[in-house]
């Protein structure tokens, strides 16, 4: 296995769906490649900060004004 | 026609009775879906669109067609998945009309394999919440997210922000598994290529 290898299967295996021999391969390229570690973990550490961050936070004050406006919006289209 | 739970079937998410009630005329049952999704869909749009006034719209307007297709729901999938799929085709939309963007469809922008081949391979000091002030931080993940070409911002967005599965994410956008996994891992590389000037480790001596 080499690095674009290693590449096309990080998303399987970060979701855990990756078959035991594939398993295999991946770990062994791991164990000899310093680059693909870093990627690795720093994608792992990508995902994380994005989890754990609520970049676009809503107000207490905008959630009301807008579930206000979409329960008149609804009301207002079943009375029409 | 609700189905009847006999023991030992699969659990059967909570939203099929609220839907239901809804679909009957319930509108407190259609309130309280908007109550659980409303933050989410309002999350979904602003990622998309990058603007919060069209995030805004945007919410609006995904419950409304919610509410007037209820009929057209067919319970197959996720009540949540149908919700978040009209919210991205309502984005994507706003996103054509503006046209800040070159490139707005889900299949446009995925030629390239432009930054999405690995180039830094620094390790990233282990909390980024411990060198940035959250302001800072948020700030750059804002920006960071904002540099992908949109297809590949709304997959992230829908997998790995709002933790929707590989199937759920496909559905929502219209996409094949496969399109869905090539399209996260070239948004997830990009992202950690970008990230990592602000968080790889640096020399001593170096400049922060
Ligand atoms: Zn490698």
């Amino acid at each position: 296995m080499n690095c674009t290898d290693f590449l096309s299967q990080l998303t399987d295996y970060f979701d855990g769906q990756i078959s035991p021999e594939l398993l295999e391969e991946v770990r062994g390229h791991l164990s000899g490649c310093k680059h693909c570690e870093i990627v690795l973990n720093t994608t792992r550490q990508t995902i994380e900060v994005y989890r754990g961050n609520e970049v676009y936070e809503i107000s207490d004050e905008l959630r009301e004004r807008l579930h206000t406006a979409i329960m008149t919006k609804c009301y207002e289209k079943k009375g029409a | 026609m609700p189905a009847i739970q006999s023991p030992g079937t699969e659990e059967i998410h909570p939203d099929v009775a609220l839907v239901a009630r809804a679909r009957e005329g319930d509108g407190a049952a259609f309130e309280q879906l908007v109550r659980q999704y409303e933050r989410q869909i309002f999350r979904v749009a602003q990622h998309i669109t990058q603007n919060r006034e069209d995030a805004e719209d945007i919410t609006q307007d995904t419950f409304l067609k919610a509410y007037e297709k209820l009929e057209q729901f067919q319970g197959n999938s996720k009540f949540s998945t149908w919700l978040v799929r009209i919210a991205v085709n309502e984005s994507l939309m706003r996103l054509r009309k503006r046209k800040t963007s070159k490139t707005v469809s889900m299949d446009e922008d995925v030629q390239t394999d432009e930054g999405s081949i690995p180039r830094d391979f620094a390790e990233w000091r282990p909390n980024p919440e411990q060198i940035f002030d959250q302001n800072e931080l948020n700030d750059i993940l804002r920006r960071t997210i904002q540099g992908l070409p949109p297809g590949f911002r709304t997959v992230f967005t829908l997998r790995d922000i709002e933790n929707l599965s590989t199937e759920e994410t496909a559905e929502a956008l219209g996409l094949s598994v496969p399109a869905v996994k090539s399209r996260l891992l070239r948004a997830r590389l990009q992202l950690r290529e970008r990230l990592s000037r602000y968080f790889r480790e640096r020399k001593e001596g170096q400049p922060a």
